[in-house]
């Protein structure tokens, strides 16, 4: 069942009998925002309630998510899920790259979000340190539905997002931070 | 009826225009659609690990061989589902022509195992 687009959810625009016209950004917007292919970065527990989000109880599909893409190639959204130990970061970022543009993150979980409770040498304190985060999800770990309530988040997000913002000089300034082309 | 060479213009023509079309429209979505391309981008995907050696590398043909052979004899049984339907409809004489078929396919069995196309080793 995914969501219906009708009159009360559609984007402004002008429309009569039979037509329907508006801007070809919030048509692409709304077209991306349902259709969000996630690539899954599951490292530890948060991994495992993603699963439970993906199965029949949570149903992620609902939202246009039921696409998991194994490959950085088609994926839309990385999911980083779990505790990230600073010999995984290169991997992640590396994953990060290799997406295409237009690319969203979203950090599930204390431990992909600021090191969690391994405050330790070995553990990356937050995956914002080595690429730009779109979407924070607290908990250890979080529920199904605050999964749900942050892939919301991100389609608010992408729903939003103007066509040009991928070379605007924010967003080269935002990659420069991060040493990213 | 009579025809003429200018009776196939409009076939030719047509041929153009959905020649032209598909090698427009790729070289179009080429030229404009929006891409940025690094070097990190254009590396192969190896789950974010460096790729180690070349993907091309020679492999043991036994593993080509067995699959072959495997479509051959799976194709075989699949003849003998629409045969099992009609078993009774088809009588003796589509009993005798199945078994021919199997024949000459245990036949080409007995052949490859002869020449030692299943010897793993």
């Amino acid at each position: 069942m995914g969501v219906t687009t009708t009159v009360e959810n559609s984007p402004a625009g002008y429309g009569g009998p039979g037509f329907f016209a508006t801007s070809l950004d919030k048509a692409v917007g709304m077209a991306r925002k349902n259709s969000i292919w996630p690539l899954p970065f599951a490292t530890s527990c948060c991994g495992i309630e993603f699963m439970a989000t993906m199965a029949s109880h949570y149903d992620l599909g609902r939202f246009g998510s039921e696409r998991l893409s194994f490959s950085p190639r088609q994926a839309d959204l990385l999911m980083v899920m779990g505790t990230i130990s600073k010999k995984m970061g290169p991997i992640l970022r590396q994953v990060y790259e290799q997406m295409a543009e237009p690319k969203w993150v979203l950090s599930m979980g204390a431990c992909a979000s600021s090191g969690g409770i391994f405050d330790t040498y070995s553990v990356l304190q937050g995956i914002d340190r080595i690429m730009p985060v779109d979407v924070y999800i607290p908990g250890c770990p979080p529920r199904p539905e605050q999964v749900i309530d942050g892939l919301l988040q991100i389609q608010k997000l992408v729903e939003n997002e103007s066509l040009r913002r991928r070379n605007s000089q924010e967003y080269k300034a935002l990659q420069a931070k991060y040493g990213l082309e | 009826m009579h025809s003429t060479t200018m009776d196939f213009v409009p076939i030719a023509l047509m041929f153009l225009v959905a020649t032209g079309f598909v090698a427009g429209t790729m070289a179009v979505t080429h030229l404009l659609g929006p891409n940025r391309k690094t070097k990190i981008k254009q590396e192969s995907f190896e789950c974010g690990i460096e790729p180690q050696g070349d993907a091309r590398i020679p492999f043991s043909i036994k593993y080509f061989l067995v699959a072959i052979l495997f479509v051959l004899f799976d194709v075989e049984v699949i003849f003998m589902y629409p045969w099992a339907v009609n078993f009774r409809g088809l009588g003796i004489l589509g009993f005798v022509e199945m078994m021919t078929f199997v024949a000459f396919f245990l036949i080409g069995f007995v052949y490859i195992l002869k020449k030692g196309a299943l010897k793993w080793e």
